[in-house]
């Protein structure tokens, strides 16, 4: 079963906890900006991923299972 | 839901205007009592006259959702708080343009890969808060000046640097709890009325600046050698204009640190003391809490506990704790903004120009959201209830959306450092009558009312 990271722009502020917990998934840019570098990335790349999710400060990270 | 197809619905107005300021009076004295009001009167749209001028109040989630969703340029937070003008200072926050004010939220200081060194600098200021304690062996605290006093030199020292923070001491702190106390609603009608609460505002603003410009006289005359720890005052010391006069005089610089230290100083302040204080109220919670904190401090490597940024996520019940105390006793009650074009939400329309506000004292205890709403309860926080993820946009002490409280991650941090530190070193205890405990709601920025003192034993 494949998986994708799906974020809510609304909620972005861009604080950096994702690219912390993930850096090859997620960067986030000195003004804010957040890019997604893998959306579909690799399984090996979920405990990571999940810890993003949970510690992300305004809850704007979502994993979706296809 | 901006459409202007629908029939236009005004906005219903709650009973209760006294005079003609409108509600000003009641919001000055029970606001809680009014927001509530407006909830049982007029259900999730309702309006009150603050002095003439329209605040339409929303609540519950699916307006609370619009409202935190919607972008600057439908509802803006600029000129919705005129009593903090005189605080801050002319020019320093709130005249900034929207895209100056998105660079600000990312204040450098708050992002996490600073916030792991952060985890150690306030572990460290609770230790030098509490360094007589062992010595003296038991003793009473008033809970406000603690905790007032306390985050002023976390936050200084996490925010401007640990260099400003040793030049500070309690005169800074009681300074700068005078501006907090100078925030009453009047400010609505005049927000340099002839009252002693803003005299006493603009003369302890006045005696901050000469306390920073003392600080930067010294600074000036021993610039920091190469190599040396330089903190925010340094820089901004280092900007000079074309004349080669500072870029930044006193009066400035004094209106950057207050306005960086204002959101998250009574806020985590108050905070800190309901949760101790409810967790008192509560003994089972608080003998759970402490049980969690005593295994942690059982399983580190080291003597006492260990307060790493990544030991202080793992406390569960602490936080729910922590929690449970902004959910009852949320320190800021009315969050506001002011409609930059017609609005419309559950059918009402909302014309350019009126205030507009979501509450967290009403949402945060909304029956159809949190069960026994009125009740501390640690559980409601642990899986499978979660009652904080579920209902997102209820559960609002920290705002939500795009406005969310930069600050939460570091609030949250702070707290349970403090707690962690404070809590298996020492026995706390009620040292007045349990209900005699109460929020002051007659200003904006909302404190402990005193007395409001606690005993404390070493363990």
């Amino acid at each position: 079963m494949s998986w994708r990271i799906e974020i809510d722009e609304d909620l972005c502020q861009g604080h950096g906890v994702c690219e912390s917990e993930a850096p090859g998934v997620f960067s986030v840019a000195k003004d804010g900006r957040l890019t997604v570098l893998r959306p579909t990335p690799d399984d090996a790349d979920r405990p990571a991923v999940d810890l993003a999710v949970r510690y992300c400060p305004t809850r704007a990270i979502r994993v979706t299972e296809e | 839901m901006t459409t202007t197809e629908v029939p236009e619905v005004e906005v219903p107005e709650v009973s209760g205007r006294s005079d003609e300021h409108g509600h000003l009076t009641e919001l000055r004295t029970d606001p809680i009592g009014l927001l509530q009001r407006i909830r049982n009167e007029c259900g999730t749209v309702g309006s009150f006259d603050l002095a003439g001028r329209r605040v339409v109040v929303v609540s519950g989630a699916a307006a609370n959702e619009w409202y935190f969703r919607a972008a600057e340029e439908e509802l803006d937070q600029a000129e919705a708080y005129p009593f903090m003008t005189p605080i801050f200072g002319e020019g320093v926050v709130f005249d900034a343009s929207p895209e100056r004010r998105r660079e600000m939220l990312h204040n450098q200081a708050l992002r996490d890969r600073y916030m792991r060194g952060h985890a150690e600098t306030i572990a460290r200021e609770v230790d030098e808060m509490v360094a007589n304690w062992d010595r003296l062996g038991a003793g009473t605290v008033d809970l406000l000046d603690f905790f007032a006093e306390l985050t002023i030199y976390t936050s200084s020292s996490c925010l401007i640097g640990r260099k400003f923070r040793s030049s500070l001491d309690a005169r800074f702190a009681e300074l700068y709890h005078d501006l907090e106390r100078g925030t009453d609603a009047l400010a609505f009608v005049d927000p340099y009325a002839d009252i002693e609460s803003f005299h006493q505002r603009d003369r302890s603003r006045a005696a901050l600046v000469d306390l920073v410009g003392g600080i930067m006289e010294e600074r000036l005359a021993m610039p920091p050698a190469e190599g040396d720890e330089r903190d925010l005052l340094d820089v901004l010391l280092s900007i000079r204009r074309d004349d080669g006069e500072l870029q930044f005089d006193a009066d400035v610089i004094t209106g950057i640190f207050i306005s960086m230290m204002f959101a998250g100083h009574h806020t985590t302040s108050t905070t800190a003391s309901w949760t101790l204080l409810e967790l008192l109220r509560n003994p089972d919670q608080l003998t759970a809490v402490v049980g969690e904190l005593d295994d942690l401090a059982a399983d580190s490597n080291r003597e006492g506990l260990d307060l790493t940024y990544q030991a202080l996520r793992e406390m569960p019940l602490l936080e729910s704790a922590i929690k449970e105390a902004l959910r009852l006793h949320p320190p800021l009650i009315l969050l506001l903004r002011v409609a930059q074009v017609d609005l419309e939400v559950d059918g009402r329309t909302i014309p350019a120009g009126d205030l507009v506000g979501a509450s967290p004292a009403v949402s945060n205890r909304l029956g159809e959201a949190f069960e026994d709403p009125d009740r501390f309860d640690l559980t409601r926080y642990l899986a499978p209830r979660e009652e904080d993820l579920a209902n997102p946009w209820d559960w609002i002490p920290f705002g939500a959306g795009r406005h969310r409280c930069v600050g939460a991650a570091f609030a949250m941090m702070q707290l349970k450092a403090i707690f962690a530190v404070l809590l298996t070193r020492y026995r706390f205890a009620l040292a007045q009558d349990p209900e005699s405990y109460r929020t002051d709601h007659s200003k904006m920025v909302v404190q402990l009312a005193q007395p409001c003192a606690v005993h404390w034993e070493a363990r």
